[in-house]
């Protein structure tokens, strides 16, 4: 073996899976999994899991959309508020002005990829941080949202989704449940899945991964290389913002009704989700795969601790606890890979 | 390499697909095939019941619910579990949970009715019996709930309204705090049946305290006939007594909801009274129903709701009520 060069020895396994970024998420699901499955007598059954994957779902869906935009290097703050609006936009023309819905849901659509290519383009175009960007968008829409609200309806709830035309068959695709055994699981879950593959498939498999990867890294030697800096940025901003629509769409024929304010301070827990999953703040690391993880973390201990029957003014405290254990843990096992890389 | 993960992903994607068309899809507007009722739960062992609101954690209001629930618990020997979310969305996924977990009773707020109707529509079809508290009236037997219990607002409107009427006043001026709010403009509306002089109503923004300070001040320099102000919220009522002294008119302001600022108020003299919705018993009364119908088939309220409030809060009772206050039970 040591006649051999270093870079063709077969590296240890623990060694292989020690760089991969969501391994901590992965044990931390595991470790919360294994806790309220012990702790609690009906966490660990289909209607459970139907539960606590059904909150993790549309978290989830924007968790992986959020990673791939911070490997780029970026951040949404409008992304919580998006999933409001995209609501809102089809809940107006679907109950105000008698559209069929699945206009009022391609109109919506055409609006959220707008503002996330506003959101792209003004970033590159003024070269100030997203995050100040989207925050600026992130009030723009809060503000839109109710003011429009308001001004269409006279109240601040849209609803009355459940009597429009098309409502049948587009609440079949984005807000059915699925009979798994006699348990009814919410679609949401499924489009879930796809969301994590195809985010995972870009992102490790085809060519605009390895830009995602290179302009988070560095977007000088990004863009020296001959990577499209700006079209890659402005796409994944746009991807935010079509995750936003599939989750505004999915709660929207759901509830049938949307409250103007909805959606508010959820941005942040996207973030911390992709975090949870092994995503750098600082862009050029992180996966989709892990996000979603963080996200099932998240739907876990939010309806576990229900489970539990402890006090929900606690939740937020478990939260914090373990977004800081989370990141400590990354940030260990990424030393660690380092030197292993070394 | 690229060969083998092209083929894994293809052989995936079949597998997927072949799952989901085996799998039955309902979709949210079908009915769903009528399941023969799940039997009761036996009346054997402690009840568990689950409160879920939608008010936010830490809320003065809802804080008093909440006592109000886990009193009732203790008292009854009923296992109570409080939990609460604003978002609409994230409530109905509380609902299944508690459903999921076989719970023995529900109490339900219900600030957007629509959005929780699959939820506990389901509880109902899973034989759980379900008690609607403080909003959501109308939609309450509709979705199956047993009954609902809570204030009705017009007719607290109208209580307030005849309060002010026997005080002597002619002009009331009605504060509404949040615009396109359902429950505001009922009470507003039924404050103009009750006063029978002539009722204005003002719109300010809650979240601007000295905006609604200079507006209720703009209101009452204006029309110095106005002799009486309503607001509908205590945050409101410290603004609006505020304004009027400044101005040194003659209108006496009178408020909803309670809190500990508002029982100093009316000691002052400032507040004439207060409209109490008495919140501590939608959180103790639905406990004590869902216990009397699993032990004894009770149902409460002849198919009408039961109404906690109005109760008028004034100098003559405010010492009393004020020590509850400060226990957090009113």
């Amino acid at each position: 073996m040591t006649t051999l060069d270093e870079r063709l020895a077969k590296p240890r396994l623990t060694d292989r899976l020690v760089v991969r970024p969501e391994i901590g998420a992965l044990l931390g699901a595991v470790v919360v999994f294994l806790f309220f499955t012990f702790a609690t007598d009906k966490f660990f059954s289909a209607s459970g899991a139907a539960t606590w994957l059904d909150d993790a779902a549309t978290l989830g869906i924007m968790a992986v959309a959020v990673s791939l935009l911070m490997v780029g290097g970026e951040f949404d703050l409008s992304a919580g508020v998006m999933t409001a609006s995209t609501s809102l936009v089809t809940a107006i023309l679907a109950t105000q002005a008698g559209w069929n819905v699945w206009l009022a849901l391609l109109v919506s659509l055409v609006f959220a990829l707008t503002v996330g290519a506003f959101n792209g383009w003004l970033v590159m175009k003024t070269g100030l941080p997203s995050f100040i960007v989207t925050l600026g968008t992130f009030l723009a829409l809060q503000g839109l949202n109710l003011g429009v609200t308001r001004l269409v309806t006279g109240t601040v709830q849209v609803s009355g989704m459940r009597s429009t035309d098309g409502y049948a068959s587009a609440g079949f695709v984005f807000a059915s449940t699925v009979d798994v055994g006699g348990t009814p699981f919410q679609i949401s879950i499924v489009w879930w899945l796809g969301a994590i593959a195809v985010a995972a498939w870009l992102l490790l498999r085809t060519r605009f991964g390895n830009w995602i990867f290179a302009v988070g890294g560095s977007a000088a030697s990004a863009r020296s290389v001959g990577v499209p800096v700006v079209r890659t940025k402005i796409l994944l901003f746009m991807g935010t913002a079509l995750a936003g629509w599939l989750v505004g769409s999915i709660n929207i024929l759901r509830f049938a009704s949307v409250q103007a304010n909805q959606g508010i301070g959820l941005e942040f827990q996207y973030i911390i989700a992709a975090v949870i999953g092994g995503c750098l703040l600082t862009g050029g690391f992180g996966s989709a795969v892990g996000a979603a993880i963080g996200a099932l973390i998240f739907g876990m201990a939010r309806q576990g601790i229900v489970f539990a029957g402890w006090d929900n003014d606690w939740f937020m405290l478990f939260l914090g606890i373990m977004l800081l254990a989370a990141v400590l843990v990354n940030n260990a096992l990424r030393r660690r890979a380092e030197r292993v890389r070394r | 390499m690229s060969h083998r993960w092209k083929r894994a992903g293809r052989a995936m994607a079949g597998l997927l697909a072949a799952g989901l068309l085996l799998t039955a899809c309902t979709g949210p507007a079908a009915e769903p095939k009528t399941t023969t009722p799940a039997a009761a739960p036996t009346p054997s062992g402690p009840l568990k019941v689950s409160v879920i609101t939608h008010g936010t954690a830490g809320d003065a209001f809802w804080n008093v619910v909440k006592n109000g629930a886990e009193q009732a618990g203790k008292d009854l020997g009923v296992q109570v579990e409080y939990t609460s979310d604003g978002d609409p969305g994230a409530q109905a996924k509380l609902i299944d949970n508690a459903v999921a977990q076989q719970t023995g009773g529900l109490v339900v707020s219900m600030a957007n009715p629509e959005a929780l109707r699959p939820s506990i529509e389901a509880a109902v079809r899973a034989g759980i019996p379900v008690i609607t508290i403080n909003s959501g009236e109308d939609k309450s037997a509709a979705y199956g709930a047993l009954t609902h219990v809570g204030q009705n607002e017009s007719i607290a409107g109208q209580e307030a309204g005849k309060k002010f009427k026997d005080l002597g006043k002619h002009k009331l001026l009605c504060v509404i705090h949040e615009a396109g709010n359902v429950g505001q403009a009922q009470r507003c509306d039924g404050a103009k049946t009750g006063f029978a002089g002539t009722v204005q109503t003002l719109q300010v923004d809650i979240s601007n305290p000295t905006d609604a300070e200079s507006r209720i001040r703009g209101a009452v320099q204006t029309d110095s006939s106005i002799d009486a102000v309503l607001t509908l919220n205590s945050q409101v009522a410290a603004r609006a007594v505020s304004a009027i002294k400044s101005v040194n008119s003659k209108a006496q302001v009178a408020t909803f909801d309670l809190n500990s600022d508002v029982v100093a108020a009316i000691k002052a003299g400032d507040v004439l009274f207060a409209v109490d919705q008495q919140q501590y018993e939608q959180g103790y009364l639905p406990v004590q129903f869902l216990k009397l119908y699993r032990d004894n088939a009770n149902v409460v309220g002849g198919g009408k709701p039961v109404l906690t409030g109005p109760d008028l809060v004034d100098k003559s009772t405010v010492d009393k009520v004020g020590q509850y206050v400060q226990r957090g039970t009113r």
